[in-house]
């Protein structure tokens, strides 16, 4: 395999008493698309989480390239990064959330410019050019002045995409991005996801689009309990589960 | 559909044209009759008692008056001011994880909400009985009676308690937004301190505004409490006039009236405040009573012609 760019090493995640990641192991190349499956509660969003630190761990490491994530390894001990340190590592993971997430006061421009502007620090008028570009690989070329919620559903996640792409990630990081959609608007947002997968663009992607892992995945993983199950091509684990629950699953999801 | 009414089904005669008599509103008759004979009984109250109204508006435009009023306005600007800072660094206080910080924000809310502005306002002014000298060693010192004018004592007083109060409005309003809103901009790399600034008070100020507003409205008035530790404001200055005088009423509802003034003025920039803030909330911006105006009287042209 080629190098590798995320590797997940026995996570572990607790709310209080609730162990929701009980062990997690992953690794993800360069250039790889990931498709976490599995029911709600599996622990799915919560592990994406912790890839870029928007939750701490109880135990474990996550590396992105030789980094771990969101903490300072000293012999035994692992401190938790400073919010400045913590931030700037999520500059290069980017993140599409299922409820989108624009800024509502912000126009569509201004939403996608904001990061690379007041994190990057890059010129506004650089910022505002590649912006355009990137509306109009998703779509929405001309639609910079509009507010996010003068758009519909597919629209916004398409903003919410162009955002993220901004900042130039080397990850990115799906969570459940049609589940909050009309069924007539997810196509729009997959065909998106599916032309950056094949750019090259590592992602991870927490799906219930079966479909689409099948099309676009390079393998895909799926959790139980908190739990990865089942993990390989999509051949593999959609078409012949070897797992009792990934084949309930998907005979209930088909 | 509706051409088979119930009517044409029992005839097939053309219906006749019906008239459509409305509800008629006794009620509401009888209550505008009671209102406006109240009016026009305080009115004539008001003409037939012993203001001497000349009186009123020759004083409308006394120089000391309008000073007093100017002086309400500025201390009100430089007490929301104190006040909004405070009310905004004590919600994030109040929001923090630290229970030290977030206990210390509940402190001073719970003292300066819970005395009142008058007594707070006694006690600045007398600090020096606490602290008689006031400054950094060797660096520079004063007499805290000849720094703590009754004007920075007032702005003072009123500020902290201001401070109090705003700090529960910024705390609703950065609670109102939405938690994705923090993810999504910590997900792009920003800073706690950045997501807060650009990200979550733009959008509490939706909610902030309109109550801030309402103590803003509320803190011109209660300027006039300052005349208690020597601030000549404009109550302080017709009482200065009419203890000469003795034309109470007179000076009293020239008063009002300048009140009612600036207030009328602070609504409107409210308006427009609230107008700003609400960009990208609802999918077009409601028209200002200006751009309404400047319809109606477009559309009107447009009709005549």
């Amino acid at each position: 395999m080629s190098n590798v760019l995320v590797r997940a090493e026995n996570v572990h995640k607790s709310f209080g008493l609730n162990e929701v990641l009980k062990g997690i192991n992953l690794e993800v190349s360069s250039g790889e698309v990931v498709c976490l499956l599995g029911a709600s509660g599996s622990g799915k969003s919560t592990f994406l989480r912790c890839i870029n630190h928007l939750e701490s761990l109880s135990q474990g490491r996550i590396w992105i390239g030789d980094d771990v994530v969101g903490y300072r390894q000293d012999g035994n001990n692992l401190y938790e990064l400073s919010d400045k340190h913590a931030s700037r590592q999520r500059r290069n993971i980017g993140m599409v959330f299922q409820r989108f997430n624009l800024f509502p006061h912000m126009t569509v421009l201004e939403n996608i410019i904001e990061g690379p502007v007041q994190v990057n620090r890059e010129k506004p008028a650089d910022a505002k050019k590649y912006a355009s570009e990137l509306l109009a690989r998703v779509g929405l070329a001309g639609r910079e002045g509009s507010y996010p919620r003068q758009l519909s559903g597919g629209q916004q996640q398409r903003v919410a995409i162009a955002r993220a792409l901004a900042m130039k990630p080397e990850l990115m990081l799906f969570d459940e991005p049609t589940s909050a959609l009309d069924p007539e608007l997810v196509g729009e947002v997959l065909d998106v996801m599916k032309d950056l997968a094949r750019s090259g663009l590592t992602m991870i992607v927490v799906t219930h689009e079966i479909g689409f892992a099948k099309e676009v995945a390079d393998r895909v993983a799926f959790m139980h309990n908190g739990q990865i199950v089942e993990m390989g091509t999509p051949a593999e684990v959609l078409d012949n589960p070897r797992h009792e629950r990934t084949a309930a699953f998907l005979s209930r999801v088909f | 559909m509706n051409s088979q009414t119930a009517q044409s089904v029992k005839s097939n005669a053309p219906a006749p044209e019906l008239r459509i008599v409305p509800r008629r509103h006794l009620g509401r008759w009888a209550g505008a009759a009671a209102v406006v004979l109240l009016l026009v009984w305080l009115g004539v109250s008001f003409a037939q008692a012993q203001i001497d109204w000349p009186t009123v508006q020759e004083y409308l435009n006394a120089p000391a008056l309008i000073m007093g009023i100017g002086l309400a306005i500025l201390l009100t600007v430089v007490a929301m001011v104190i006040g909004l800072v405070l009310g905004v660094v004590t919600a994030v206080m109040r929001l923090s994880k630290n229970p030290v910080v977030s206990g210390v924000a509940w402190l001073y809310v719970w003292v300066f909400r819970g005395t009142p502005v008058y007594l707070q306002l006694l006690m600045w002014f007398n600090l020096a009985l606490i602290f008689p000298v006031i400054g950094i060693p060797g660096v520079f010192q004063g007499r805290m009676v000849d720094l703590l004018t009754p004007f920075i004592a007032a702005s003072i007083g009123l500020g902290l308690n201001q401070g109090a109060y705003t700090s529960e409005v910024v705390r609703s309003g950065i609670l109102s937004v939405d938690e994705g809103q923090t993810e999504a901009a910590q997900a792009v790399g920003m800073t706690r301190l950045q997501t807060m600034r650009r990200i979550v008070l733009p959008q509490a100020m939706r909610v902030i505004i309109p109550p801030v507003g309402n103590e803003v409205i509320g803190m011109l008035k209660t300027t006039s409490l300052a005349s208690a530790i020597g601030v000549t404001e404009i109550l302080a200055e017709a009482q200065h006039i009419y203890f000469v005088n003795n034309r109470i009423m007179e000076l009293l509802i020239v008063c009002a009236v300048w009140y009612l003034g600036a207030v009328s003025i602070l609504s409107i920039g409210q308006y427009y405040l609230e107008r700003h803030f609400a960009k990208g909330s609802s999918k077009q911006l409601s028209l200002t009573p200006v751009q309404r105006l400047k319809n109606f009287f477009g559309t009107n042209r447009k009709a005549l012609r």
